[in-house]
């Protein structure tokens, strides 16, 4: 009835409207016919026939169509566009520089190979597709009267389509049967949204109360919905009968294409959408297109040099100009007229001459270096994609790249925006502890448990991270598939990567369900709280039996009890049985709707029926009515439920009070049950659900059956009890708990359970006025809240009212008015259930875990040695997410920390005032002295985590940022990034070294992206695994997924999908920072190249009087790019690694090489560009000197320089090229061989063709000439001289950190191995927080400015004395091991001391220290020397009287006090 | 050099082992997505690592050094042996014996000019001499220029012969008859005569026998260039239809009609020309002097006269003629920058590798011993 309202309601909502826009609206519904109606022959009778089918395709091209359609799209690419009006500038006779075709040859390269790119990609769309249109599901058939196997194609809008369990669904269908019983259909719509619980569908309401057989030919009504939209959630419409009733359709009837059906045997609908109009098929968006970071910057370098292209055409049309000007009117023999025979005036010439330029120069926009980086994208997420290290075994995934573009990207990120739940945690929840009535207990055993499990996964850990030779792989490899095989059988299932192909297996795979590790589920019961409560129901066994009133319980068993059932029954946990998987376990007992009216209530509670115990007419009715129904339909549920029935009616004269109490002979159902006990399934909206209602079944107090009346829970000794559920008040997010109001079976009192957040339920309870007991427990349970709170773990009180049932019909009066309302009725049933959730009383509180990620904490720590600021953003409230924080290492305990809690904007905007002012004043010394805040960033290295990077001070001020967390929640975080505070919030957020934002929304998660992103112009990161960080991984630069519990949704949004969060650093640290160094040097190395070469026939501009001719064939001209110097370069950009993978890992602070973008900065494309010319004037002087006022001709002098020119720039790559496979050898080798036979093949051709070098025997000659050889030798040599000689010292002086890190790869494995596990024993070892020979690592700007540099290196003598005195014992140390080691003797001890000398030394390793005077410094710092704990400057002002010492801590241990005051005295 | 680095093989361990999914669990049947453990695709190939600092380039500068400066030294000492000679005959000083000529003169004259010019070769010329024509100021490297040409015509082809490609615009056609050979280059082609006398003491003067065969290159001679109507004696007949160029003062196959074998197009001296130089100064092969069979030197010192026969005007574009005598070695030429620019690059590496040895003992002894401890 209230539904109906409700409808009506929206009826004449809607009708309103219709009127205003009546055409619009008509337009905007779809009608569907059955198409059984409908002879299949005559389709263009058939009213659907304008519908789509359920034929997908997702090409974008056919055979036909590709190459105009692809070249359409390739032209919208500018720099295309650019090259084809070159290429057919050509073809205009005054101007042409090339050959017309020829010159289109390049352009043609480059379209073709996208083109089969492209192609080679539509192809795959092309199978998948095939594979998905040829899936089969059932389709009613007019003519056979049968369902009949037919193709997923095949459908269409109007059949009738039958689905079996397990089946994927494969249109948009409503519901019309289903086989359930209460006429529900279950559906899995994890590949939709990602949510792994099950969804309940309805059938529509107008046949729901029919037989259980839905015949597909009496069906003659009419749909009227919705156009085709990509809305989820949303879906309206009417269903029209013959008989001229309408019934309205909901999204709860709609089954939507791409979910699995679960639990339901069977189920019938009706296709609505088909194909490409599916909800599902609308949200489906492409692949993301994103511009990187180093592809901006390296835009602006293409820009530039068409500016120098234009100078250079410039600068030879001038040249021309003139040169024709000086011969005024003698015309030489040379200057040929125009084909016309007439003269042509030098100003005219020149402007000719600049588009020839243009043609001539055209190399020097690398047109195909746009080609190139898409190669070695390619290639690099093709690596990416077989990194093993990302590879997850438990859910067989790997990373994936959905996003092709931004590779390089991932090596330059700045800020890492995290989520927490599911990102950070596994979202997997475990019972860890629970207080009720005020008494802990403490479940050592289960933590325990947990304990051995997360040893398993840390002893694999460590072997992973050893894993360097070869038997030590072996061992791990053993190792974790004995892991695999224990773990995979519960949890391989609900883990799964999206893509569509995969739907299929999927399928297969997820027969178990979601939040059901063994973790999870194998619960160690508190063997004390376990004797309480088998004491507690044996107890109430012994009264039911004896029918002693219930409430004689004592207070604290009975707290037990009801704790145990509100855990049980305050849920709305579905519960399944594995064998029979469609079919819901049921035990109806009594069948009743939820309480639905007054009369309804009435009748319910009247005393008369309590106590006689008669069926009141209603439910008996209900009962018949429902039974016939289920004649057909259930297998299991039927029996049992009526027998049950049955003996029920036999039973309750006997006990007339428990009417709804179960006794369950032994002899019929126990057996039953007590086999599948063990195996039945909660499927939970939430983990946290899950986990207490296995933690309650851990103590017998098992959920075994929930129907939407009724909860069947089986205590001890009691066997099953139904409770009657009247209401169920569902969780949300304002009020932070959930209620059930239930009729206790036992009692039959009107019980309300209440869980939810502490902080909600604490305030609601009764006052403590009503006894002292009360209050005990209340002060208790508050306690040990805050106790587990500072473990870490998720808390949830649970409490308990008990209503009269007088109370009850005065909120039930409400609230079905509330529940009837037309307006407002969500506030309304808001306020009821406020209204309800009063005066509780507290039974006790859990304590759930939510586990971390395997290595959660070491990926914090070291993304944070790498530089990147992390922010955690949650939705989670603010003690857990700063319990997290903790557990995770994103907050240390000596930490202090920032809270931001306001209510008003003034509030806050006073708050954020005051910490700006507190930062300043507690770190005056760094963040007001100048030279300090230059010392500080300069330092970065040497402090344990280093301030924000140097490159974001170019835009402001350097930022220095402190041992502060910063924790805002989401009210005040919505303040804070109001327009006039967010300033503020950032200059606060920046200073601190972590920020926690709880309690925050989605939106809100995204607006700090945002904000981050645009104010602080950093690069973002943002991670998360749910639906609720989408929004933040679409606005951050980089967005990663991990595709993990809560399914795809993020995934789908994101640029890479990770398995793990732990597998980040390798991603940013290794495959980031290749990517980007790779990437950034070939961009160099393409400018490098293009304008060397171009120079070349620039200088010849010179001696030709400007004519736009080249001494270059034109041939070797447009292939030297694409054939002659194209490979190496892009093996290079490929497989180049400038440190290993380990070393990177190992040090995390090389990331900050990319972060300062130090392998592409703007002046380098300008160093380039000069050593091009210079290289370039080399290639030509030499060979013109060689041979000046010679007999060569044109082609044969022009040919070796081209050879001159392909030699230096391969060599140029040699140099710049780290590491040496094969394959680089085998490319340049190749380039060369290449070239000459290329060169010989060309050359020995044609006689007469290729006009106009015609290079007859050219190469064969130069070949025979020892000039040529004298040349080749010492041209490339003395063009790269400057560059080599450059490398070389800067190598030994200012070597940069990447270049020590490939000095740390030399080594002997087994030094390097010892000095990374030293140094990692030193972390542990709180020695130091960093192993000190990564001191060296010191980025050391080359733009450093001199004036500080003094300062700079008085600092450093300063530490340099302190420095071996501190370290000596480490020292020491190590040469004892060293001469332990049983390695070879001289070998051995020099490479294990070795190191350590390198070690002791560190601070005379930074060339400054040696000019500079040292003495007595003025800035003395011994941050990197201090406990982990603390952040210390120590700064002595030049005047050196008064001393400025700054240091901070806010732990409650202090050991670490002396400790600080033992280092800085010395200097005092 | 990069062989040179003082650089190993720093084959990492790696393991060869390719661990295929069977190896893992029973669950052979399900296909993993395990990546394969390949050195490859875990970019583990073993690979040689250099690191440029001042120690470990060192050695390469002093190797380059060592090597380039006897190269260096050696290729001066061999231009230097060789003999050149070279006479300005522009005559665009009054004092020039060719002024006369040089001044008024242009390519619509058709009477011929003829000057001598007078030198001494200071020292004999030994073995063959080769005398050159040198212009100055020409761009033959103009770019409508060297496009101004129809190979095919060249190679002998008949249709191309009566319809010269369009790239000879506007030296295709003449009176409606095709130009044969088209084009600028072919229209410029240098057309004076140098004759050589040597004068004996007495006073009376010996021709010097000019060879004038053997100076195009053999495959120009062979190959590119053909006349028309193939071993044909009769190429008059051949060329018939066909006109000259509009600055020559005679058909092609009138070019050389002493000698069939370089007549026509396979002239030498045209398919020489037609070899557009590579820059504005240039010179031209245009006589061999065959060295004498016995020991006597090929040009004697003395006193010689060069007779020209002054055809070419350079005028209007302020250029030069030059004659120019020289032996040549197996180098080529007379030009002593290759020795200089190898002893210099040769002196310049060693000097550097100093620089960088310096650098070595004190910036980066401690950073040796730390790093490459082999």
């Amino acid at each position: 009835m209230a539904r109906e309202a409700e409808e009506t309601g929206m009826v004449t909502g809607s009708k309103v409207k219709k009127q205003r826009k009546k055409k619009v609206k008509e337009n905007k519904t779809r009608i569907v016919h059955a198409n059984i109606l409908y002879d299949h022959a005559k389709g263009e009778e058939n009213p659907n026939r304008h519908y789509a089918n359920n034929k997908i395709k997702t090409t974008k091209y056919t055979l036909l169509s590709f190459l105009p359609k692809n070249l359409f799209e390739q032209f919208h690419r500018f720099a295309n566009v650019y090259f084809v009006f070159i290429a057919l500038l050509n073809f205009v006779p005054v101007v042409n520089a090339f050959q017309p075709e020829l010159a289109l040859a390049p352009v043609v390269f480059i379209l073709s190979v996208t083109a089969i790119k492209d192609l080679w990609e539509d192809y795959r769309r092309h199978r998948s597709d095939k594979e998905i249109n040829h899936m089969d599901c059932l389709v009613y058939s007019r003519l056979e009267r049968r369902y009949v196997e037919r193709y997923w194609k095949e459908v269409r809008v109007g059949d009738f389509i039958r689905l079996r369990c397990n089946e994927i669904l494969p249109a948009d269908v409503l519901l019309l049967s289903s086989s359930d019983p209460d006429r529900l259909c279950h559906i899995e719509t994890a590949t939709l949204d990602g949510e792994t619980n099950l969804k309940q569908r309805q059938v529509v309401r107008s046949f729901f109360d029919l037989d259980c057989d839905f015949d597909p030919s009496k069906y003659n009504s009419i749909i009227e919905c919705e156009k085709p939209n990509n809305d989820l959630n949303r879906f309206r419409g009417y269903i029209i009968h013959r008989n001229g009733r309408r019934d309205g359709l909901y999204k709860e009837n709609l089954l939507l294409r791409g979910c699995t059906i679960r639990n339901t045997e069977e189920a019938v609908g009706i296709v609505i959408y088909a194909g490409h109009e599916t909800k599902a098929m609308l949200n489906n968006n492409g692949p993301r297109y994103k511009r990187s970071k180093l592809e901006r910057q390296m835009n602006v370098d293409v820009f530039w040099c068409v500016i120098i292209l234009l100078v250079m055409c410039l600068f030879a049309a001038v040249g021309h100009g003139l040169w024709m000007f000086q011969y005024g009117d003698k015309r030489p023999v040379f200057d040929v007229l125009s084909p016309e025979g007439t003269d042509l005036s030098p100003i005219l010439s020149a402007i000719y001459l600049f588009l020839t330029m243009i043609i001539v120069f055209q190399v020097l926009i690398p047109i195909s270096l746009f080609v190139s980086i898409e190669i070695v994208k390619i290639c690099q997420v093709y690596f990416i994609h077989q990194d093993m290290d990302l590879y997850d075994e438990e859910t067989d995934s790997h990373l994936q790249c959905r996003a092709l573009n931004i590779t390089e990207d991932l090596g330059q990120m700045q800020y890492i925006f995290s989520d927490k739940t599911g990102t950070l945690t596994e979202n997997k929840m475990v019972f860890r502890r629970c207080t009720v009535a005020g008494v802990e207990y403490s479940h050592d055993a289960n933590a325990r448990r947990l304990a051995m499990y997360q040893e398993m996964d840390s002893e694999e850990e460590e072997c992973m991270s050893h894993g360097g030779t070869l038997t030590r792989r072996d061992s791990v490899t053993s190792h974790q598939s004995a892991r695999v095989v224990l773990r995979s059988q519960s949890t391989k299932s609900h883990r799964r990567t999206g893509s569509r192909a995969e739907a299929k297996r999927a399928s297969i795979l997820s027969k178990h369900t979601a939040f059901s590790s063994p973790m999870e589920k194998d619960i160690t019961p508190d063997p004390q709280l376990l004797d309480k409560v088998n004491e507690c129901s044996s107890q109430l066994d012994f009264m039911r039996f004896h029918s002693q009133p219930m409430s004689q319980l004592p207070s604290d068993l009975s707290d037990i009890i009801d704790f145990f059932i509100a855990l049980t029954i305050c849920n709305t946990v579905v519960v399944s049985s594995p064998n029979q998987p469609r079919q819901k376990v049921r035990m109806r007992f009594e069948l009743k709707s939820p309480v639905k009216t007054i009369e309804d209530f009435i009748k319910r509670f009247t005393p008369s029926r309590l106590t006689s115990g008669s069926n009141s007419s209603s439910s008996s009715s209900l009962i018949t009515n429902r039974s016939s129904n289920r004649g057909c339909s259930s297998v299991l549920s039927s029996p049992s439920a009526e027998s049950t029935l049955t003996k029920l009616d036999e039973e309750r004269p006997a006990r007339g009070l428990e009417h709804a109490f179960s006794p369950v002979p032994p002899n019929y159902e126990g057996k039953t049950w007590a086999a599948e006990e063990g195996e039945l399934r909660y499927e939970a909206e939430s983990p946290d659900e899950a986990a207490l209602v296995y933690a309650a079944r851990a103590y017998k107090c098992s959920l075994v059956g929930r129907l939407p009346d009724q909860v069947t829970v089986e205590l001890p000794h009691l066997g099953k009890l139904s409770f009657e559920l009247l209401h169920t008040l569902g969780f949300d997010s304002t009020r932070k708990r959930m209620s059930v109001v239930v009729r206790h079976p036992l009692t039959d009192q009107i019980t309300v359970y209440t869980k939810g957040a502490d902080s909600v339920i604490m305030d609601l309870i009764k006052p403590p006025s009503t006894g002292k007991r009360q209050r005990k427990i209340v002060y208790r349970t508050q306690n040990y809240l805050n106790l587990y709170a500072a473990d870490g773990l998720r808390t949830l009180c649970i409490a308990k009212k008990i209503l009269t049932k007088e109370e009850y019909a005065c909120w039930l009066q409400r609230h079905l008015e509330a529940e009837t309302a037309i307006q407002g009725r969500e506030e309304l049933l808001f306020e009821s259930a406020l209204r309800l959730e009063t005066n509780l009383q507290l039974l006790g509180a859990t304590g759930i875990e939510d586990r971390l990620q395997d290595g959660v904490p070491e990926t914090i720590a070291s993304l944070r040695k790498a530089g990147l600021q992390i922010w955690v953003l949650t939705g989670d409230k603010q003690e857990t997410a700063i319990n997290i924080a903790y557990a995770c290492k994103l907050l240390e305990p000596e930490e202090e920390i920032l809270t931001l809690n306001a209510d008003s904007q003034e509030a806050c905007a006073l708050l954020l005032e005051e910490s700006l002012h507190y930062i300043q004043a507690k770190f005056l010394c760094t963040s007001t002295d100048q030279a300090a805040k230059t010392f500080h960033s300069e330092f970065a290295a040497f402090d344990i985590y280093p301030s924000s990077p140097p490159s974001s001070s170019s835009h402001t001020s350097p930022f220095t940022v402190h041992r502060l967390g910063l924790v805002i929640d989401g009210r005040t975080l919505a303040y804070a990034l109001d327009k006039n505070l967010e300033d503020k919030f950032l200059a606060v957020a920046r200073s601190c070294r972590s920020v926690l934002c709880c309690r925050s929304t989605p939106l809100q998660k995204s607006m700090v992206v945002k904000l981050v992103r645009n104010k602080l112009k950093v690069m973002t990161l943002a991670i998360g695994d749910g639906a609720n960080d989408v929004s933040m991984i679409q606005v951050a630069d980089v967005g990663v997924g991990i595709s993990g519990q809560e399914g795809m949704q993020a995934v789908m949004a994101s640029d890479f999908a990770l398995p793990r969060f732990q597998y980040l650093q390798k991603l940013l640290l290794v495959h980031g920072h290749w990517c980007y160094s790779r990437l950034a040097n070939m961009i160099l190395y393409f400018f490098y190249k293009n304008a060397m070469f171009v120079a070349l026939i620039f200088w010849y501009q010179f001696y030709c009087g400007f004519s736009g001719s080249a001494m270059i064939d034109q041939w070797y001209l447009i292939f030297f790019n694409l054939m002659f110097s194209a490979f190496p370069q892009l093996i290079t950009g490929t497989l180049d690694k400038d440190v290993s993978a380990e070393t990177l890992q190992q040090l995390p602070q090389l990331y900050m090489n990319g972060q300062n973008s130090e392998e592409y900065k703007p002046y380098m494309f300008w160093m380039n560009m000069i050593d091009a010319f210079y290289q370039s004037l080399v290639c030509f002087f030499l060979p013109y000197f060689a041979y000046a006022d010679s007999d060569v001709d044109l082609f044969t002098w022009g040919t070796p320089i081209t050879t001159l020119a392909l030699f230096t720039i391969l060599l140029h790559l040699g140099i710049e090229t780290k590491t040496w496979t094969w394959m680089n050898w085998a490319s340049i080798t190749f380039s060369i061989a290449l070239f000459f036979t290329v060169a010989l093949c060309y050359n020995a051709s044609c006689p007469t063709c290729y006009s106009p070098s015609n290079p007859y025997w050219t190469m064969q000659r130069l070949l025979q000439d020892p000039l040529f050889y004298m040349l080749c030798v010492i041209t490339p040599l003395a063009a790269l001289l400057p560059r080599y000689f450059y490398r070389a010292c800067q190598g030994t002086l200012f070597p940069s950190p990447v270049q020590v890190g490939r000095q740390l790869d030399k080594l002997p494995s087994e030094t390097r191995r010892n000095i990374l596990s030293l140094s990692r024993v030193k972390v542990g070892a709180q020695l130091g927080p960093k192993p000190p020979f990564l001191s060296l690592l010191k980025p050391f700007p080359k733009d450093y400015n001199h004036k500080d540099q003094k300062s700079f290196s008085n600092s450093k003598t300063a530490q340099g004395c302190q420095g071996p005195v501190l370290q000596m014992d480490n020292v020491g140390k190590s040469h004892q091991k060293g001469q332990s080691s049983p390695l070879g003797v001289t070998h051995s001890k020099k490479g294990l001391s070795d190191p350590y000398t390198f070690v002791s030394t560190e601070i005379d390793t930074l060339p400054y220290t040696k000019e500079a005077p040292g003495h007595t410094g003025d800035w003395i710092t011994s941050t990197p020397l201090l406990t982990q704990g603390d952040s210390v400057q120590v700064t002595l002002p030049p005047a050196g009287g008064s001393q400025c010492v700054t240091y901070k801590r806010n732990s409650e241990e202090t050991p670490g006090l002396d400790h600080t005051n033992w280092n800085i005295s010395p200097f005092f | 050099i990069a062989a040179m680095m003082a650089s190993s093989y720093n084959a990492k361990e790696e393991d060869g082992h390719h661990s295929s999914g069977s190896s893992h669990g029973g669950a052979g049947a399900v296909k993993s997505k395990k990546p394969d453990n390949t050195a490859f695709k875990q970019q583990r190939l073993p690979a040689w690592q250099p690191i440029l600092t001042a120690g470990t380039v060192l050695p390469a500068f002093f190797v380059i050094g060592l090597i380039f400066i006897p190269i260096g030294i050696g290729l001066y000492v061999t231009s230097n042996n060789i003999k050149e000679f070279e006479i300005d005959y522009t005559g665009a000083e009054v004092s020039s014996p060719c002024f006369n000529c040089a001044k008024n003169f242009s390519w619509n004259s058709t009477t011929s000019c003829n000057c001598s010019v007078p030198f001494t070769l200071e020292q004999p010329f030994e073995s063959n001499v080769f005398m050159y024509y040198g212009l100055s100021n020409f761009y033959q490297n103009h770019r409508r220029y060297v496009k101004s040409r129809d190979d095919s015509q060249l190679n002998g082809d008949r249709s191309s012969l009566k319809n010269p490609s369009k790239e000879c615009e506007p030296y295709r056609t003449s009176d409606g008859l095709p130009i044969a050979p088209c084009g600028a280059i072919a229209n410029s082609l240098f057309n004076d005569t140098l004759e050589l006398y040597y004068i004996h003491s007495n006073g009376s003067s010996t021709a010097i026998p000019l060879v004038k065969k053997g100076i195009a290159w053999w495959t120009d001679k062979h190959v590119k260039f053909r006349n028309p109507g193939g071993s044909n004696n009769n190429l008059t007949a051949a060329f018939q239809g066909t006109t000259k160029p509009v600055n020559w003062r005679k058909p092609v196959y009138e070019l050389d009609p002493s000698d069939s074998d370089n007549n026509g197009f396979i002239n030498e001296d045209f398919i020489v020309w037609m070899r557009t130089a590579a820059l504005p100064t240039f010179r031209k092969l245009y006589r061999i002097i065959q060295k004498k069979p016995n020991m006597t030197p090929t040009l004697p010192s003395g006193k010689y006269l060069l007779e020209v026969t002054y055809n070419y005007p350079v005028h209007s574009f302020d250029g030069r003629k030059r004659m120019i005598l020289s032996t040549i070695s197996w180098m080529g030429g007379k030009n002593p920058f290759l020795g200089i620019a190898y002893i210099t690059v040769g002196s310049v590496c060693f000097f550097l590798g100093v620089v960088l040895l310096i650098i070595h003992h004190k910036y980066d002894n401690r950073n040796n011993s730390a790093d490459i401890p082999n």
